[in-house]
Formats: structure tokens, C-alpha cells, sequence
């Protein structure tokens, strides 16, 4: 069972925050709402290792 | 007495019996209550194994109204075993094709039978009214034939009371009442379960804020016969899901979701059912309006299926969405697995803590369904904003995405279950397919010009698969049939063998696997068997 990474992992931290902002930006509260699940679904089924999930679960409380 | 509802077939009279008129209190070994599905597939199995059943039920035939209208290929596999699967089959209208829309458009569609060698196929749509009457049918053969069952309609039980090793029944009929006694008495009497009541037990569970109106309709389309769920339906009024599914006699099952606050008379005025139809259909379909309701749901169960003498079986014991296919279907299971149990009971041949394992295996089963149940109603009632912007997002996902169909959930529609862990099992020594493993029911496949189910006979049944078995084992006063196959067919092999060179399987009467190993070895088997049936 891998572990849930909570270390830096991205490079270029500013970017990658940037472009997801940027994703946004021209969107309405409720658009954004669907796009933030949209992504949370695809970035879960990228990870798949439920036990990994459910660490991320918890440690986005 | 005044019926709860019309009927749809009268098939069992009311005629008056010697014990009413000579006011003998006769006892019953088994005596059923409720002659719905699960009731009369209990009688159907019982009575075949020589054991005597009396079936008492409040009308005098089937109630009027489609009701459960999907059977799944377990269902189909134990009335084969009983003798009306063919009816059954030729009646229904068999579908292997669901197909998913969210708003106007298509997101995917799904094929529930893409492998081969079944006999049963994994679903066919047919009136709940046609499985009782094929059910009786059935009965009414094996009594020519001089099978122990009595089945008195117009009998309703009025008072139960359990008197620790039996339990004595008032029943009420128009020639007035009286009182029998049973043995074992088998609560059958649907969600609302009388005797439930009578005894005073609770039926704990979680209650669904929504409204489901059916409309069957009757009309000449050509509609494929598959399975058609919308998600937010962009015909008016559909409200937020709806399903479309063919029946046999040109019937279709219309179901439309219409959230909690409605005023159920208004909702049922045929005008009002006809516009929502419309606006599906299109304004120029034909069609007749054959049967409405309007139903809300919860998901519940007894916490014990067994209290002493009493059995509680199909929707007395637990209740479920319609989602799924999962009421009609477990409670077909329950019955199948009752039935082996409580002849082995009443012969002597097992103890009656024999009868506890029905109530663990079949909780057991119960919770699967209330837990898939649950979780596909939510997904279509979304309880929050955020739930539903997420099955939204799961919706749009779909139509692009294979990952997210499998998340999509219109009812996760009934499989069998299996033991997994429970207190019957045996040895599963055999490295072999996870599909057959120990507490699951044996997949069909092909044997022998016909099918491996088939070749079962309704006893214990030891299979042996490139290895040697004796031709016939009895242990201790219970007959074991014996399979020997060499060379299986390639869907055998796969489901059965996997890597192995060789299996033994032991199978119990209602064709779930007790244990299984590489090689035969008569103290294994024995020992087996005799767990199986609680003797230790």
C-alpha cells in the first residue's frame, strides 16, 4: 500500500497553481462548483488506491 | 372479510376445511403465510422434498398489478430447479441491454450478458402476477402427483401465538374462524407483514423522502426491449429520473421520480398521468393506462429473520428501493435457502440450530442489498448540493470518460450473494476461480449437450472435475449425488478448474458451495457435510 504524499511533488508549484486558477477564471460559482468535481473525480481515479483516497479524505479535513 | 386488493388470477379458492367444521385444533409441521413469490417458491421446494406444507393466504388469488418485474438469472435458475423456469422463460421478455440518458442525451449503454453458457439469461421482465401463477401452476402438479400441499385461500391469520416449541394461528375465513397450530410457522405476508406485527417486532431502517409514480402502460411500439433510465429527463414533467422497460403483452413499465411534496391524488388523476406519459412518448403514441401507482420506499430489515418457531422470509424480513431487482429476487433466494434447511429439520436429520444459519446467511444478504440500495438512491435522490453537483459531474463524466460510468448508479441490479465468511462454509483448499470459491452458488456453464445446473437434483451434490468420486456417498441419512466430468468444455473448465488440474466440490442443496479441494478424500467430505447441515 503506497503512502499518501504530503511532501512537495510538483515542480513549478507557481505554475501549477496559476493554471488551476486560470481554469476558473472565466467561470460562474456553479460552473466552477462542476469543474472542481469534475477534476476531483479524475485526479481520484488517476490515484485508484482506495486506501491512498481515504488518506487524502482525511487529511483534507 | 374485505380483500386489500383485487385479484389478478384466482387460483386458489376458499372451500371450506374438516378441521373448521369439527373445531380440531390439527397440528402442521410447516405452515407458510403469504402465497406471494417468495411464499410459494418455499411451498414448491418444500413440498418436493416430501416435507408437508400448508400455505394459508388472505385472497383467493394473485393480486392485480405488475408490481416485480425483473428476475434475474438466480431467480430463473432456482424455478428450474422447482420445475416452472421454462414457463417463466417462455413468457418473459428477456433484455440484456441498459442504456443511460442524462437530459436529452445518451451517456452509455451497458450488456449485462456479454459472456456465454448460461442457461438462464441474466434478466427477463415479466409481471409479478405470471411468476405466482407459474409457481402454482407448478404446485398443482406436484399435488396430482401426490406432493404434501395444501394451499387455503381466503385464510387469514388473525392471531399468532407462540407457544415456544410451536405456535397456534387464529384464522379467519368467510365460514368464520379457527385455530391451527405449525410446528414452523414462515411469515411470507409482504412488507407490512401481519404476523410481524402480531408478534410485535420491529422493522428498524431508514425511510426515503420520494415519490415513485408507475405507470404501466399497454401499447404496440417498437421500442427495443432494454432498459432505457434518464437522469433529470428533458421531457416535461418527468420530474428527476425516469425508466422505461418492456413487459410481456405489449406492456411498459414507466416510472417517474416526483420528489417528496406532492399530492398523491392529483398525481394519480389519469389525465394528469397521460400528460407526463405524452411528453415521453411523444403526442402521438397509443397507448393504454394499465396499471398506476405511486409508491415511496425504505430500506429496512428485522434485525433476527429467526424468533424461535417463527421464520421471517422475502419482504417481511427486509424491504429495499426497487433499484436493483433486489426485493422480489432476494426474497427468491430466502426461500431457496429456508427450504433445504427446514426439511432437514423437520426429518430430524439436522438440528434445529440449522435454522439460525438461514437468519445469519440471509441478514447477511439483506444488508448487501439495503447497502446497494442505498447508496443507488442516493445517487439518484442526491442529498445535498454538493452530492449532486458531484453525480453531475459523475453524469457529464460519462459521456466521455469509461472511468465514470462505472460510478453511474440507476441500481446496481441484483447478482446472487455469496457466504463469504459465514458459519456453513468449509474448506476451500482448491486455489481455484474466485467465482466458485466457498459460500458462492455455483455459476452455470455448459455440460453434457445441456447445462451443469441441470445435472443437480436437489440433494447435496459432490462434483468432481478430473478426479475420482465414489458413484453415490451417503452421510450419515443424506443422500449426496455425484458428478464426475472428464474433459470439460473450455466455460467449465474456466469457472471451476482455472489453473487447477483438478477439483472436488461439494455443493449444497440450494447449489451454493459448502467446500472444495484439489482431490476427493471421504473424511473432508463427511466432515463438510455434516457442518453444513450443523452437525457437528
Amino acid at each position: 500500500m503506497r503512502d499518501l504524499n504530503l511532501e512537495p511533488n510538483i515542480a513549478d508549484p507557481d505554475g501549477f497553481y496559476d493554471e488551476l486558477i486560470a481554469a476558473h477564471s472565466a467561470l460562474s460559482k456553479q460552473e466552477s462548483d462542476a469543474f472542481n468535481a469534475r477534476l476531483i473525480l479524475i485526479l481520484a481515479n488517476h490515484i485508484g488506491d482506495r486506501a491512498v483516497l481515504r488518506k487524502a479524505l482525511e487529511a483534507a479535513k | 372479510m374485505a380483500g386489500r386488493y383485487q385479484t389478478a388470477f384466482k387460483l386458489y379458492p376458499y372451500k371450506k376445511v374438516a378441521a373448521q367444521a369439527s373445531g380440531k385444533i390439527v397440528r402442521h409441521p410447516v405452515v407458510i403465510v403469504g402465497g406471494g413469490p417468495v411464499g410459494m417458491t418455499l411451498a414448491l421446494d418444500l413440498c418436493q422434498r416430501g416435507t408437508p406444507v400448508l400455505v394459508l393466504d388472505d385472497h383467493d388469488g394473485v393480486g392485480l398489478g405488475s408490481r416485480a418485474i425483473c428476475f434475474a438469472r438466480r431467480t430463473l435458475e432456482i424455478a428450474d430447479r422447482l420445475g416452472f423456469g421454462a414457463a417463466l422463460l417462455d413468457k418473459g421478455v428477456r433484455w440484456e441491454v441498459g442504456k443511460v440518458f442524462y437530459g436529452a442525451d445518451k451517456v452509455f449503454e451497458f450488456n449485462l450478458s456479454p459472456e456465454a453458457g448460461f442457461k438462464a439469461p441474466a434478466f427477463i421482465n415479466l409481471q409479478q402476477p405470471y411468476f405466482e401463477k407459474f409457481a402454482v401452476e407448478q404446485i398443482r402438479k406436484e399435488q396430482a402427483e401426490g406432493a404434501p400441499i395444501e394451499i387455503r385461500g381466503c385464510n387469514e391469520v388473525v392471531s399468532v401465538e407462540d407457544r415456544g416449541d410451536y405456535v397456534r394461528l387464529c384464522v379467519d375465513t368467510p365460514d368464520g374462524e379457527y385455530e391451527l397450530e405449525a410446528d414452523w410457522l414462515i411469515a411470507c405476508d409482504g412488507a407490512r407483514s401481519p404476523v410481524r406485527e402480531m408478534l410485535g417486532l420491529s422493522f428498524d431502517g431508514r425511510v426515503f423522502e420520494d415519490n415513485f409514480l408507475i405507470a404501466d402502460v399497454m401499447m404496440k411500439a417498437d421500442f427495443p426491449p432494454e432498459r432505457w433510465f434518464w437522469f433529470e429527463p428533458a421531457f416535461e414533467g418527468a420530474g428527476q429520473s425516469a425508466l422505461l422497460h418492456k413487459q410481456p403483452d405489449d406492456i411498459w413499465r414507466i416510472d417517474f421520480q416526483l420528489g417528496w411534496d406532492i399530492d398523491r391524488k392529483a398525481e394519480l388523476e389519469p389525465a394528469k398521468i397521460r400528460a407526463r406519459v405524452d411528453a415521453m412518448l411523444g403526442p402521438d403514441a397509443q397507448y393504454d393506462l394499465e396499471w398506476t401507482s405511486i409508491y415511496t420506499f425504505q430500506c429496512r430489515r428485522m434485525e433476527k429473520f429467526r424468533h424461535g418457531s417463527v421464520l421471517f422470509a422475502g419482504d417481511s424480513a427486509h424491504q429495499v428501493s426497487p433499484f436493483g431487482a433486489r426485493g422480489a429476487n432476494s426474497g427468491v433466494q430466502d426461500a431457496e435457502n429456508l427450504a433445504w434447511k427446514l426439511d432437514l429439520v423437520v426429518k430430524g436429520l439436522a438440528p434445529q440450530s440449522l435454522l439460525d444459519s438461514y437468519g445469519e446467511e440471509r441478514e447477511h444478504g439483506a444488508d448487501e442489498n439495503i447497502l446497494n440500495s442505498t447508496r443507488a438512491t442516493d445517487f439518484l435522490t442526491p442529498k445535498s448540493d454538493m452530492s449532486k453537483i458531484f453525480r453531475n459531474a459523475v453524469l457529464e463524466l460519462a459521456g466521455k470518460y469509461a472511468f465514470a460510468r462505472t460510478m453511474v448508479n440507476s441500481g446496481r441490479l441484483s447478482v446472487p450473494c455469496v457466504y463469504d465468511g459465514l458459519s456453513l462454509n468449509g474448506d476451500d483448499e482448491l486455489e481455484g476461480p474466485h467465482i466458485s470459491r466457498v459460500g458462492a452458488s455455483c455459476p452455470d456453464a455448459p455440460y453434457d449437450g445441456a447445462f451443469l445446473l441441470d445435472a443437480f437434483n436437489g440433494d447435496f451434490t459432490l462434483l468432481a472435475i478430473n478426479a475420482e468420486v465414489p458413484e453415490l456417498v451417503e452421510v450419515d441419512g443424506i443422500c449426496v449425488n455425484s458428478i464426475r466430468i472428464e474433459k470439460p468444455d473450455d466455460a467449465l473448465a474456466v469457472r471451476y478448474l482455472g489453473s487447477q488440474k483438478s477439483a472436488v466440490y461439494l455443493i449444497r442443496p440450494d447449489q451454493h458451495i459448502c467446500a472444495r479441494w484439489p482431490v476427493y478424500n471421504e473424511a473432508k467430505v463427511r466432515a463438510a457435510l455434516n457442518h453444513a447441515c450443523g452437525r457437528e
